[in-house]
């Protein structure tokens, strides 16, 4: 069953088309990756999602309930959290206290002005198993700022699960992230738990095709093919427009 | 519970602990009653002028809501505790008080919705169009403000019917300070909530903000609205002191003044409004007795220095500085301990 659903689905900025009409089904559970060239839309379709962009045209339906016309917070409590390709990230916060507000959003705190960020005990217990769970620990009182950005890499990972999303968009999440730091980083990806479902983007083949279990191809924002991984593989047009370009890499 | 559970929640409390500079700041600030009794009346005007500063740091230090137009809170309020005191609608001045600081709040949840979109600069304008609007208003409607003449014949009652305002502002610099420092106890616990870490969070980026479930209008709408009551309890507070209110009140001047303040002593420490007020006022006080008319000649150039020394380079030494006094304190702590504990007393470090 489809946990997340866009029917056609469109963003046209002016002249320029970002994506058109995407109609797209995410299995409960899947690993399911959103590959395709530079500027083919991946980030747009994202965006659209999360409710960072609003849709030109098209709607985006979560458990078969229309969502197109709510804001990014309000799909948060829903359970849909997103990763950004560039790293947004709060610089003057450490991660303990960025990864304590978004516990402190999901437990409904967010208006409390009056106690201490943590006094709720579970607060803390949960923060604590996603500073452990995404290798954070040992920095967790440090500035962002100074961060190496595998760690800064890690932490947007962190602050997207710390909302507890049945849905999670990470896009690109390796992106940058030098070969020393990219293991731990790899390794936390997979070991996301199996009950959240994982929209993916991303250009290295590698990752892709060692995770995910259904593949959408995306050429000039429109849904190229769509399917497991060894179809799409062996797909001659997926070869000539996408896989092509990176073997001659 | 988990050792690291243990240490993160430890972690979390250790955030609000109050530091020895802060109490000693406290105690100083309460020890100028007694100690500074001459001083009482530019104490005044130092304690409403840091009331108003710590508005303006919970929107611009905390938020990052920039804005000219404070005032229009400040004037709005003075002009309400002078109104009900002149007419006898509310005699008491602490429930004054807290009714104008209501009504400043009310103005300013209505106006946050002009500043949630929009950068810096559009904030900037949009309220200080808001306290030109005010300041006319008020000079147009002279019969109710009194106009260019300010409101005259404002009495304020004794504060809970017992302690009477005097001409050397002993009473009424106790009520300042003490309103003063309710209001940042409530701002402090206010910073160190998930509503003030939720603030800073939007200040530092509004879009991660939204995707971890922060409604970021909602939020900027609230405390916007709670920094106007604060604006508006330190108009009241000079209202109620002086027995007076003018025009100038809702200038663009006091404003400008207070963002001067607060850059002077810093933003998002919740002290910088408080410590540029004591500088400020005290300049004033002191460059005015050397050149009465040229003394903003000074503020002006301090402001020129602090800008071209630099926030970062400041706070590098404000941090030095920190730490050698808190070297300091510890080491006078253990050095009155050591004759009791012995041989056995740790090297003071």
């Amino acid at each position: 069953m489809a946990i997340l659903e866009t029917i056609g689905l469109a963003k046209r900025f002016g002249g320029i088309v970002a994506a058109a009409d995407v109609t797209l089904a995410i299995e409960k559970g899947a690993r399911h990756a959103l590959i395709g060239p530079n500027g083919a839309g991946k980030t747009t379709v994202i965006n659209l999602l999360s409710g960072v962009l609003e849709p030109t045209a098209g709607r985006i339906l979560l458990d078969g309930r229309d969502i197109t016309a709510l804001d990014s917070h309000q799909r948060v409590r829903l359970g849909m959290a997103r990763t950004f390709q560039i790293n947004q990230l709060f610089l003057d916060l450490t991660p303990l206290e960025a990864v304590a507000l978004a516990m402190s959003e999901r437990f409904g705190l967010g208006f409390d002005c009056w106690r201490l960020v943590g006094h709720k005990g579970a607060v803390a217990d949960e923060a604590a198993e996603i500073v452990e769970r995404f290798h954070l620990a040992d920095v967790m009182d440090e500035r962002t700022a100074i961060l190496p950005y595998g760690k800064q890499r890690l932490l947007e990972i962190a602050l997207a699960f710390a909302c507890r999303p049945r849905v999670l968009f990470l896009d690109e999440p390796a992106a940058g992230v030098p070969q020393a730091e990219r293991h731990e980083l790899l390794a936390t990806i997979a070991a996301l738990p199996a009950d959240v479902t994982v929209l993916l983007i991303e250009h290295d083949m590698d990752l892709v095709f060692s995770f995910a279990d259904r593949i959408s191809v995306l050429v000039n924002g429109a849904l190229f093919v769509d399917g497991a991984p060894d179809e799409v593989a062996r797909d001659p047009r997926v070869k000539a427009v996408y896989l092509g370009e990176e073997l001659d890499a | 519970m988990t050792p690291l559970a243990a240490s993160v929640a430890q972690s979390l409390k250790r955030r609000a602990r109050w530091s020895v500079l802060e109490i000693a700041f406290w105690v100083a600030a309460f020890a100028s009653i007694w100690l500074l009794p001459q001083k009482h009346l530019i104490l005044t005007e130092t304690a409403i002028l840091a009331l108003f500063a710590l508005s303006l740091d919970l929107i611009l230090g905390y938020a990052g809501i920039i804005s000219l137009g404070q005032a229009a809170f400040f004037g709005t309020a003075g002009y309400f505790a002078g109104l009900v005191a002149k007419y006898g609608l509310i005699n008491d001045p602490v429930l004054a008080l807290v009714c104008s600081g209501l009504v400043a709040a009310a103005l300013g949840f209505v106006t946050s919705f002009l500043v949630l979109r929009g950068s810096d600069l559009t904030r900037l304008m949009v309220t200080l169009g808001v306290s030109l609007m005010l300041g006319e208003l008020a000079n147009r409607y002279s019969d109710i403000t009194g106009g260019a003449d300010g409101l005259q014949g404002v009495t304020v009652a004794p504060i809970l019917g017992l302690f009477a305002f005097d001409m050397f502002g002993h009473t009424g610099y106790v009520y300042c300070l003490s309103v003063l420092f309710v209001c940042f106890l409530v701002a402090r616990r206010l910073v160190y909530s998930p509503f003030g870490l939720s603030l800073r969070a939007i200040k530092g980026n509004a879009l991660r903000s939204g995707a971890i479930g922060i409604p970021v209008n909602a939020r900027l709408v609230a405390i916007y609205t709670l920094s106007a009551g604060f604006a508006g309890m330190a108009g009241a507070l000079l209202t109620q002191t002086t027995a007076f209110c003018s025009l100038d009140v809702l200038s663009l001047q006091r404003s400008a003044d207070l963002l001067l303040v607060l850059i002077i002593g810093g933003t998002g420490y919740l002290y910088g409004g408080l410590i540029g007020a004591v500088i400020y006022k005290f300049m004033q006080d002191w460059i005015a007795t050397l050149t009465p008319q040229y003394w903003q000649f000074w503020i002006g150039l301090l402001l020129v220095v602090i800008v071209l020394v630099g926030r970062d380079r400041m706070a590098a030494w404000h941090e030095a500085a920190r730490a050698a006094l808190a070297r300091f304190f510890t080491r006078a702590l253990a050095w009155r301990r050591r004759p009791a504990l012995g041989g056995a007393a740790p090297d003071g470090r």
